[in-house]
Order: structure tokens, then sequence, then C-alpha cells
């Protein structure tokens, strides 16, 4: 298998403001949010990390979509380093969060040309895959009306589709299911199939044990910012529930759900 | 990725010219808001210090020489014999509005002047003109009558005059005059104006975008950041020019009713080369103030945050403004001209003014465009930073 994606020692500290740590309860000035996290996706598979709210799931994804940059570490992603060629990396890779907006005031026809016009993306291949797309998700119907008056569903899907209007290699996604009704989750879950069939590779963070038994092959677990097991679903389940896993290592490691 | 600045550019303009409230609030209202308010103004500071031209006041007079009579009826008042007794009455009178005039002559007041003799130390003959100033009829005829009297007084013991020939003796020419009053009134308005649009538009742009997390969708496309800053930078700018424009259009277009119809302005004293001066100078302002209202705005975490961080950048514009009024010979030292700001409004003084030299334009512009250049880097630096662009 040819590795696509090797992340080495990440690590992220956030500073706490005073509210911050009256919230987080603790005297610490500095939150490690990841540390030293390291694991590789190979090309064509789907890699889930999965861990619970503010394990490091997502603070990772920022960082290997270059929003953030690591404090410690490097992720080598198709040959380009998050650290060194953060504009290059992000000619390689679609990124999904739902932190990541659409203006309102455009059409999805509109942005869908606004995107591929700044991922380069020539203007008869855009409009090509737009019409594969919308017409896939049921965009078509709604092209021409403002992304503000779509239904949250639609919006989701016009917000997955502007993500990967230059075909892009590498699909990073952070809770891809999150705040769907079951529907449009559907249709979204059907279509990493559909990608990683094409031979896509797929980063997906989540919390919902049934999507990374659904759709990954392989499967890292992120604790306290920690990597505590990255390998198969086979090899992490060992005939349980990867559910039932999830729990018994996060005991190992944390002590039981009651303490937490 | 060479034209992303262009796209971006194009993106912003689709937002805003896309939005008509938002076209209509930024760009019509401002110009059609200043026209309205200064004609207005004009009309009711017009209407508040003139009369009628045919109004009659009615004026009451006691112990009226017959001497000064024929004079008197050549004023617009009708005037009404009175006694002692009545004086108290006509005062109230002239409190309320009802009557315009009061005048008191002492009695044989031409005898007592024809006998006054300065030397002695007495105190001379006194005429009594009461009237209202709330009332502008009643405060007119005073004016004309005091002048009356004044030129009466004169005439029984003149020794010489001054400028009683039909020469015109202020030998300010028309140009002067309107130089001196666009130098004094234009710059400060057009500062308030432009930084007032750019503030009604980058805040939105920058720190909205932000707020609404349109940015992050933005910052992970291999777009460079530079592009966005350029791009949000120029596009920006145009907004506010014609923002700008529009305000400054309505306030050439009250301007003969603000000052008066006697007040002389004639434009056509300004010549191509000096619009075109004042339109670089205008557009390098332009790129400067949106520059640092961007920055404001990239720091910021709503709009509101923004707006409100900008606000003593409006004050402090405001009274940059008024430097050249407060005298100096500012003009004549080039070192000014380098200051941000200021060297706007020093050099449209100068062109307004009829004293301009291609060199402070000059300096002025350049000088403009390396500041507007800087803040676009730093622009591109606080886009690179997380923590500016996501902290919470």
């Amino acid at each position: 298998m040819e590795p696509i994606l090797n992340v080495t020692g990440l690590k992220k500290t956030f500073k706490l403001s005073a509210k911050q740590q009256k919230i987080e309860k603790t005297n610490e000035k500095v939150k490690t949010a990841v540390n030293n996290l390291s694991f590789t996706a190979y090309r064509g598979e789907v890699f889930g990390l999965l861990g619970s709210n503010g394990a490091g799931k997502t603070t990772t994804l920022r960082m290997l979509a270059t929003l953030i940059k690591p404090d410690e570490g490097d992720a080598i992603v198709d040959g380009a380093s998050i650290v060194n060629h953060p504009e290059l990396v992000r000619t390689k890779i679609g990124f999904l969060t739902s932190e990541l907006k659409l203006e309102e005031f455009f059409t999805p026809n509109y942005l869908y040309d606004f995107f591929s016009e700044l991922h380069g993306v020539p203007a008869k291949e855009a409009a090509e895959r737009k019409q594969s797309y919308f017409e896939r998700f049921g965009i078509d119907k709604f092209a021409e009306v403002k992304v503000g008056n779509l239904s949250t569903g639609m919006k989701q899907k016009v917000s997955l589709v502007v993500s990967l209007v230059h075909d892009p290699d590498i699909i990073i996604f952070d809770e891809p299911t999150n705040g769907l009704d079951v529907l449009t989750a559907k249709v979204v879950t059907d279509f990493l199939q559909d990608l990683k069939e094409k031979g896509k590779t797929i980063i997906v963070s989540t919390h919902i044990f049934s999507l990374i038994e659904k759709i990954c092959d392989r499967v890292g677990m992120i604790i306290n910012g920690r990597m505590v097991a990255c390998d198969t679903l086979e090899a992490i389940c060992a005939g349980k529930t990867l559910e039932e896993r999830f729990f018994e290592i996060y005991e190992e490691k944390v002590g039981t759900i009651d303490e937490k | 990725m060479k034209n992303n600045t262009l796209t971006i550019i194009k993106k912003e303009f689709a937002r805003f010219f896309g939005d008509k409230r938002m076209v209509f609030t930024t760009i019509l209202m401002p110009g059609l808001m200043v026209y309205i308010m200064y004609t207005l103004m004009g009309n009711i500071m017009t209407n508040q210090f003139t009369s009628a031209d045919n109004y009659v006041a009615s004026g009451y007079v006691q112990n009226m020489p017959a001497e000064l009579e024929p004079v008197l009826n050549e004023l617009p008042v009708e005037w009404n014999d009175i006694t002692s007794d009545e004086i108290d009455t006509i005062q109230t009178s002239l409190t309320e509005k009802e009557a315009d005039l009061l005048v008191i002559f002492p009695e044989n007041f031409v005898a007592e002047l024809n006998s006054y003799d300065v030397s002695s130390g007495m105190a001379a003959p006194n005429v009594e003109i009461y009237h209202n100033s709330a009332k502008p009829e009643s405060s007119d005829v005073n004016v004309m009558l005091t002048a009356l009297l004044e030129s009466y007084e004169a005439s029984l013991s003149n020794r010489f005059d001054i400028n009683a020939g039909q020469n015109d003796y202020d030998t300010a020419s028309d140009q002067d005059m309107t130089g001196q009053l666009f130098a004094m009134l234009l710059p400060m308005l057009l500062m308030t104006f432009l930084f007032s649009s750019c503030i009604s538009v980058a805040p939105e742009s920058i720190a909205g975008e932000k707020e609404r997390g349109t940015i992050a969708t933005l910052l992970v496309t291999p777009m460079k950041r530079s592009s966005l800053a350029l791009g949000k930078i120029i596009s920006l700018s145009c907004i506010a020019m014609l923002s700008g424009l529009s305000s400054f259009i309505g306030t050439m277009l009250s301007l003969p009713s603000l000052m008066g119809s006697t007040s002389g302005l004639d434009t056509s004293y300004y010549t191509m080369k000096d619009y075109l001066l004042l339109l670089g100078v205008i557009l390098s302002t332009v790129l400067v103030l949106v520059s640092l209202i961007s920055i404001i705005s990239a720091f910021a975490k709503s709009i509101k945050e923004a707006s409100s961080t900008c606000s003593p950048l409006t004050i402090l514009t405001i009274v940059v403004s008024l430097v050249p009024m407060m005298g100096g010979d500012m003009l004549k030292n080039l070192g000014m001209f380098f200051l941000p700001i200021l060297n706007s409004v020093l050099c449209m003084n100068s062109i307004f003014s009829f004293q301009m030299e291609v060199t402070q334009v000059i300096v002025t512009i350049g000088m403009n465009l390396v500041y507007a250049g800087a803040m676009t880097f730093g622009l591109t630096r606080i886009f690179n930073s997380e923590k500016a662009m996501f902290s919470k």
C-alpha cells in the first residue's frame, strides 16, 4: 500500500484565557489539544479518527487542512509538507467541516464557479463536474436559490460539493453527518463510499461508531490529544464491536467513564 | 492562481452590487441625504435671517422730528405716532412679535442736536430704538434705521470719508474667494465622507466574513493570502470611492443653497489638471483608509467590534482635516506631505486654494501608495495568523 498521508509527532497547544480556565476548571494557562500524534493513511483508504468531544480530532484535521499551524511535528500530504508548503497542500485536499460556512447571499451556482476559479479548475471541466454533482445531490433544482434560503441539509450538500470542486485525491471530513437529518446523512455516507470506490483517500473524524464501522478501512482512536490505538477496524475490534473496544481502551487509558 | 485577486474583486462586486439595499444605503443614500440636508439647512438659514421683499413693518415712533420724516418714510415701515403712555404696551407687542420697531426721539431732538457741544462733556441726545432680534423683519428694519441715523449723524459733522467712491476696494478676485471658501470647507467634508464610506464597507467585508465563518472557507483554498488581501482592498476601495463620490456630488449640488446666492462660487476656475490631481489624491487616500480599516477589521471578532474600534479614527480624521484652518504655513513644509491623512488634507487644501505644487501631490500620492502597500502586506500577515483569524 502506498502512503499518501504521513503524520509525524503533531503537537498543538492553545493559550487559555482566564474565562476559558474557569470554564475548563483548570489553573493551567496552556491546553495541549494534540500531543505527539502520528499516523499514516494509505492511498484509496478511508481512515477514521474516533474520539470524544474535545479529544483533538478537529484540531488535527485543521492542522492537516493548513488552517492552523502545528507547534511541533509535520504531516506530509501527497509529498507536500503542511509546515513548509501549505499552499501546495491546499491544492491536494478537499476539506469540509461545519466550521466552514458559505456566503448566504450567493447561489450554489455562483459559489461553485467561484471556488472552481480559486482552485484554477478549467471552465469546461468545472462545468461538467458541477452538472454531475448538482444532479447527484439534487442541487440543480436550487442552483439559483440563495444559500440563505436553502434547508440545512441542502446547505450541507452545497458545502460538500464546493469543497470538492477541484476533485482532490485526499478528502478530509470533520464530522460529516453532524446535524444532518437521516436522509441527508445517508446521501453523504453513500457519497463517501463512492469516493472510496473511485480511489480517493478519505480522512474522516467522528464520534459516531456506526459511521466508522460502515465506511472506514482503518481507524485511529484519539483520547486527550494522543493516538491511543491505530489499526485496521478488524484488528482494533478483535471480535467485539467498535463501541465496546473504544470504552475498554478509554477506561484503560483514562479511567472509568464515571470518573470523567 | 494569478487571477485570484481578480476573482476576489469580482466576488466582492457581485456581493455588493447584487444587493440592491446595500447599493442604495451605501452609494445612493449618502449623496441624497447630504443634498437634502444641506439644501434644507441653507433654505432654513436663508429664511431665518431674511424677510420677505414686500413686507411692511409696523413701527411706532414718539416725537418724530419733522426734518427726519421724509427720510424715515423711505423705509418699508408704516409709522404710527404714539405717546409716552403707550410705550409699555408697544414694548409688550414687540416681545410678542406683533410690532416690529419702537423709536423714541427726545423732545425737540433737532434743537438739542444743534445746540449740543461735544466738548461740554454732557451726554449727547439719545435716540432709543427697540426691536426684536428673534423676528427677522424687526431685525432688518432695525439695521436699516440704525444705518440711516448713523449716516444722518455723520452728515452733521463730516470730516472725512472711507471708501466713499464707487470703486471695488476689495481687490480679491472671485477666483480667490472661491478658492478660499472651498479650501476651508471641502477638504474636511471630503475626508469625512471618504472615511464614512470606507467604514461602511470594510468592516462588513472583513470582520463580517470572520463573524459569518466564511473567511475560513476561503482560507482552505490554494489562493495566496496576498491575493485575498489585495482583492479585498481594491474592491472595497472602488466601492468606498463610489460612496464618497456620491456624497461629494451631493455636497457640490447643495453648496449654492448652503452658502447663499451671493457667495459667488464658481467651480469653473478649476482646470482639468486640478480635477485629475484631486482624483489621484482621493483615490490614494481611499486606499490608505480602506487598508487601515481592513487591518482593524481583521483583528475584530465582529462587525460591531470593528466599527466601534474605528470610531476614534473618525474623530481623528475630522480633527486632522481642521488643521489647515488653524493657520501656519504647512503648505510650504514638504515634510508634512509624508504624514498619512494630513498629507491628503493639505494636498486637497492646496488644490482648492490654487496653491498646489506638483511635488506635493506626487509626494502625497506616492506616500499613500507606500502606506497602503505596507498595510496590504500587514493584512496578508494577519490572514496567515490563526490567532487573528480563528480566536473566539
